[in-house]
């Protein structure tokens, strides 16, 4: 992992990367983690340690980090844009629907 | 490899030689309190159990005061009952007689109140520390350690630097021939099927998959969504979504070894190798679980920081969290930071935690001990009547 990078992806399958300090809206990040390289602008307040869409995802698809669904977004998210509890809910320990 | 242990009588080995005052019962906690007080080397457990309780979770919490008892880690028992408490503090003592170690109990009715009772216990207790000094540590081939893993207080560091390397040190344990327990079962919810599939047989494979469909059945029974408990509202301020993310990312402290068996809280694990115990995710209930298991020793990785130890064992801390480092230092053992940095890989902070579990074992005191910080939480499975 470079040492300067702001974000990191952890697998290549994921289509979130993780923010290892804030990233102001409007700044740009390069990424080179396992082979991609990305350029990245960030479209949101990302504070340290939360993620960001590396692609455009749409309403009701799987979120992948660690190369696995870690649950499902309730509305579209642009590349760059924070993914959190207000844009992802869980598949697990829920009721269905709720 | 080898560290420095005491050898029971049993061929069990402890890394630490402590006396434990264990309270039957709620209502003798109080006195079993006064008669560790001022006395090194004597611990207590804070035990709010121990009456009116029937069935699976009577056993449970005598299996647990058992397990203490039995734990290598403890030289001597004296345990303090009321008298009229249904877990009687002569059933616990004749539980805790086999394992080869002094045993003693009284009851503060028989005796005739509290005073009489400390005075009785401390007498005891002094009694038993002057044996305990007898014991010197020897050394003991690594295999013998039985790791507790555990983290609490996650972040995304967790999941990024302090469990992975975590594991990396479980990786090296194993590898010696020594067992690690992996815990907190409702945390491998939405990673179970890559546990599962590391199982030395299918059967095991099913039994992990069967436990995590039973717990998020229970979350889901009490008609909650289990986020308003796991991740907890720090986890989220971390930065973590879904239980799923946080799973994932707690299941890499047990490495990436054969999964050997699956126990039941509270249980001895019965392999050496990579053993699951069935456990909440409430750090104390777990860790509480793992040590009555016969574990000696935790890891314990955090990201926000928390001040977790246990009464029988040393429990060494550990964060990815360069600021938490530094806020919290009184109770951070090890900094692994770095690896977020680019400083250091994951194997190589594995090797530092695996070296500080050797040393901690043969005697170094984690921050935890010289807070003195003694964590003790049954699960409890049933209500009290």
């Amino acid at each position: 992992m470079p040492a300067r990078s702001k974000a990191i992806i952890i697998n290549e399958r994921d289509n979130v990367a993780t923010a290892i300090g804030p990233l102001k809206a409007g700044s740009w990040v390069n990424l080179a983690t396992q082979g991609r390289q990305e350029k990245i602008k960030i479209l949101s307040t990302i504070p340290m340690g939360h993620k960001f869409a590396l692609k455009d995802i749409g309403k009701g698809e799987d979120v992948i980090k660690y190369g696995e669904p870690i649950g499902k977004t309730t509305a579209p998210i642009a590349r760059g844009e924070h993914v959190h509890v207000h844009n992802v809910v869980s598949h697990r320990g829920r009721k269905e629907g709720a | 490899m080898e560290f420095q242990g005491y050898r029971r009588p049993n061929g069990k080995v402890g890394v630490r030689n402590y006396v434990l005052v264990i309270p039957s019962v709620v209502c003798s906690q109080g006195a079993a309190e006064a008669i560790s007080r001022n006395l090194k080397g004597v611990v207590y457990l804070p035990n709010v159990f121990g009456c009116a309780q029937v069935g699976a979770d009577r056993e449970q919490t005598k299996r647990t005061l058992v397990g203490f008892g039995t734990n290598p880690n403890v030289f001597s028992v004296l345990i303090v009952g009321n008298g009229c408490e249904n877990l009687p503090a002569k059933e616990l003592a004749e539980a805790i007689a086999p394992s080869g170690k002094r045993v003693e109990y009284i009851e503060i009715q028989e005796v005739g109140g509290t005073k009489k009772t400390i005075a009785r216990g401390k007498k005891i207790v002094k009694e038993m520390l002057a044996e305990a000094a007898t014991v010197k540590r020897e050394p003991i081939p690594v295999s013998e350690l039985i790791l507790g893993t555990e983290c609490g207080g996650s972040d995304y560091t967790s999941g990024l630097a302090s469990n992975p390397a975590l594991g990396a040190a479980s990786d090296l344990l194993v590898e010696a021939g020594g067992t690690v327990i992996l815990s907190e079962t409702t945390e491998l919810i939405g990673a179970e099927h890559l546990l599962a599939r590391r199982a030395r047989t299918p059967e095991i494979g099913q039994k992990v998959l069967d436990l995590i469909a039973w717990w998020e059945k229970e979350a889901i029974a009490t008609g909650q969504d289990i986020r308003g408990a796991n991740p907890a509202p720090g986890n989220i301020a971390g930065g973590i979504t879904t239980i799923e993310e946080k799973s994932l990312g707690c299941i890499y402290k047990g490495g990436t070894t054969t999964l050997e068996e699956v126990i039941n809280y509270a249980f001895p694990p019965t392999k050496k190798g990579l053993v699951l115990m069935d456990t909440p995710g409430h750090d104390i209930d777990q860790l509480t679980g793992m040590m009555a298991g016969g574990a000696q020793i935790a890891v314990f990785t955090t990201g926000r920081g928390t001040p977790t130890g246990s009464p029988i064992a040393p429990v060494i801390k550990i964060t990815g969290n360069a600021l938490t480092a530094r806020k919290m230092k009184d109770n951070i053992d090890l900094d692994v930071s770095g690896i977020l940095k680019g400083k250091e890989t994951v194997k190589e902070a594995g090797r530092r935690i695996f070296e500080e579990i050797i040393s901690v074992a043969s005697g170094k005191l984690t921050k935890a001990e010289k807070l003195g910080q003694r964590d003790f939480c049954i699960f409890k499975i049933g209500l009290n009547f």
